[in-house]
């Protein structure tokens, strides 16, 4: 079988084998974590510093992530660009590296993004050496800002967290990957393999996905689905699918009579 | 603007006949869509509904699951003080009731604390009765400086204060409150609440809007079922938590499902609230409101706690003590009310993790 080229992914020099990322909330038991790991064959996880408790007995979600993990520690609940910077600056001073996920969100109704309070945290972040991954709506003025500020990626919202809805924001996705010289990575409202794998078909870099692995029936095997999903959308997107058309080709043509390349 | 005139705006309304009126295809639509608006709430609270629990459940354990996966937190009361100047016919700290009162020292809060924290717990809910002259500002703040050494998450449960009040609670340390209404019924209010501070019906309703003001991340708001008409309530407070939802978006707005157990004054309610319409009054409230936190305290007993949790409910109470100093070495006072499920910490912990579910106790830091 002929070889497929080798498809680099990094992120700030750091080379990734899968492109597909994990989250650790909404589990029925953190325990499930290191076999949704090995099933889905993520290389980064992400993890909300505020449910992070290292004098815990009574279980450390930190305990189940395996160490050959990336981590990618999350500020979720904050709600101002400052609660976010001191919660990213706690996350390295508790030894989980410099790769952080900004979210702030300061709408509990429908969990949206603040672009503005996220591009600002972003900046000072960036800035003070860390790896900045923002969550954010898919707005391409949003997404320009914070290339200015520094972001090592930019992580446009399929549909709001925990919609399970898929790709509500497809278009404004593929704005991003158009004109965003960052790695576009989907976080959440991805509900279905096929639709990770449909982001993955547009040219996303990577995905993020949480809720529809953590409430699955089965979270193991929907994460492996997960995996699959994403290397097979990636294979789509570097085979350069076939133009698509609207009819099926009339089999005689109606210029063959013309002869040549134009038949 | 007030809550108070968002009622008002449906004064002209028989709500009663209303909820009564709909009909099987009413609860149907409502169960259909995404967001539900108010008609569909009085659907989902009427007779028709209470036929269709099944259909009910079906779709709220979905919400529940999608929204919160299998994530419960844990929390505890701490009882400071049950001193108490009103007369609330239904409550074991009742004035008129005869009995010592007692209020801890900061000391004795300290030996809570301790005890509490043994238990592993992060969340502690701190209360009060209404007696301002004894569990003075000044006290709660020094609660809350004891309290912040042991406990990332500390949530108010006291009487109505201020908006400046709740911004010098924030301060010392308060993440968020929890406040009833008891009975949005203003007559049966008045009835209930003969005399003390709380007869003010409407400083108690703008309560919890004063507590967003203020800054809280996390307001909780509910009627104690069985004081009034349990589908009036259960309708109004769904409002009420949907109204300051969407004035205070970036606050997390809870609900609480307590109904009337038997305490020391031997109140009795008309209408007693069976299980079968706790049942309906969650299934209502978690559909209607998708993404707000539901607590379910040990006013209920381990069989009906453990078969709500997949419904809708996402907050539980562990090794609950209701009375003053129910924690430590220290002499106990006399209970709020009767606690009907007595399983420690850890037993609610491993029930939760039998069932699938697992038990959150850290949810949040001050940062």
């Amino acid at each position: 079988m002929r070889e497929i080229p080798e498809d680099l992914f990094e992120i700030r020099g750091k080379r990734l084998g899968s492109r597909l990322f994990l989250g650790t909330g909404k589990y029925g038991d953190d325990a499930l974590i290191p076999d949704v790991c090995a099933a889905s064959g993520a290389e980064v996880i992400t993890v909300a510093l505020r449910r992070v408790d290292p004098d815990a007995h009574t279980g450390n979600v930190m305990d189940h992530i395996p160490r050959t993990m990336r981590l990618l520690p999350n500020t979720s609940g904050a709600r101002t660009a400052n609660e976010a910077v001191r919660i990213a600056r706690l996350a390295r001073a508790m030894g989980c590296g410099d790769w952080i996920k900004i979210e702030v969100i300061a709408d509990n109704n429908y969990l949206l993004p603040d672009g503005y309070a996220t591009v600002r945290a972003t900046e000072t972040l960036a800035a003070e050496g860390f790896v900045v991954l923002p969550y954010v709506n898919a707005d391409l003025y949003v997404a320009r800002d914070l290339v200015s500020a520094g972001a090592a990626a930019v992580m446009p919202l399929g549909a709001p967290i925990g919609t399970n809805r898929g790709l509500q924001t497809r278009e404004m996705i593929r704005i991003l990957i158009e004109e965003i010289d960052l790695p576009i990575i989907v976080d959440a409202g991805l509900g279905l393999p096929s639709h990770a794998c449909e982001a993955m078909e547009m040219g996303a870099d990577a995905v993020l996905v949480n809720t529809a692995i953590a409430t699955a029936n089965d979270p193991v095997t929907m994460a492996r689905a997960f995996g699959e999903a994403v290397r097979a959308g990636r294979l789509g997107f570097l085979a350069g699918p076939g133009a698509q058309r609207m009819r099926a080709d009339a089999s005689s043509p109606l210029t063959g009579f013309l002869g040549g390349d134009g038949a | 603007m007030s809550f108070a005139e968002v009622m008002n705006a449906y004064a002209g309304l028989d709500i009663a006949k209303a909820i009564q009126g709909c009909q099987r295809q009413d609860v149907i639509r409502a169960l259909n869509k995404d967001r539900l608006r108010p008609e569909d709430l009085l659907a989902l609270l009427s007779p028709a509904a209470g036929n269709m629990l099944e259909d009910l459940a079906r779709r709220a354990a979905q919400v529940t699951l999608r929204q919160f996966g299998r994530a419960v937190q844990l929390f505890t009361p701490l009882y400071v003080s049950d001193f108490c100047v009103n007369r609330c016919l239904y409550c074991g700290f009742n004035a008129a009731q005869a009995g010592p009162r007692r209020q801890l020292s900061l000391d004795e809060v300290r030996a809570e604390a301790e005890a509490l924290a043994a238990t592993d717990l992060k969340q502690v809910l701190l209360l009060t009765g209404d007696a301002r002259h004894k569990a003075t500002l000044e006290y709660l703040e020094g609660c809350l400086g004891v309290l912040r050494g042991y406990f990332p998450s500390l949530i108010l449960e006291i009487y109505a204060l201020t908006t400046q009040e709740y911004v010098r609670l924030i301060a010392a340390g308060a993440e968020g409150l929890t406040i009833y209404q008891e009975t949005y019924d203003q007559d049966r209010y008045a009835r209930l609440h003969p005399s003390g501070p709380k007869r003010d019906y409407a400083f108690r309703l703008d309560a919890p809007e004063r507590g967003c003001a203020a800054g809280m991340r996390w307001v909780n708001v509910s009627a104690l079922y069985g004081l009034g008409d349990w589908r009036l309530d259960a309708f109004w407070t769904a409002m009420h938590a949907r109204w300051l939802q969407d004035r205070y978006p970036g606050t997390e707005i809870g609900l609480s499902l307590p109904r009337m157990r038997p305490h020391a004054g031997g109140w009795q309610p008309d209408e007693p609230v069976s299980d079968r319409v706790l049942t309906q009054i969650l299934l209502a409230q978690r559909l209607y409101l998708p993404r707000a936190g539901i607590t379910l305290s040990t006013r209920e007993s381990p069989t009906m706690r453990e078969n709500l949790l997949p419904l809708g409910v996402t907050r539980l109470s562990a090794g609950v003590s209701t009375s003053v100093g129910g924690h430590g070495a220290t002499k106990t006072g006399t209970p709020q009310f009767e606690v009907a499920d007595n399983r420690s910490v850890a037993e609610i912990a491993a029930m939760l993790r039998g069932r699938g579910f697992q038990p959150v106790f850290k949810d949040w830091q001050p940062f």
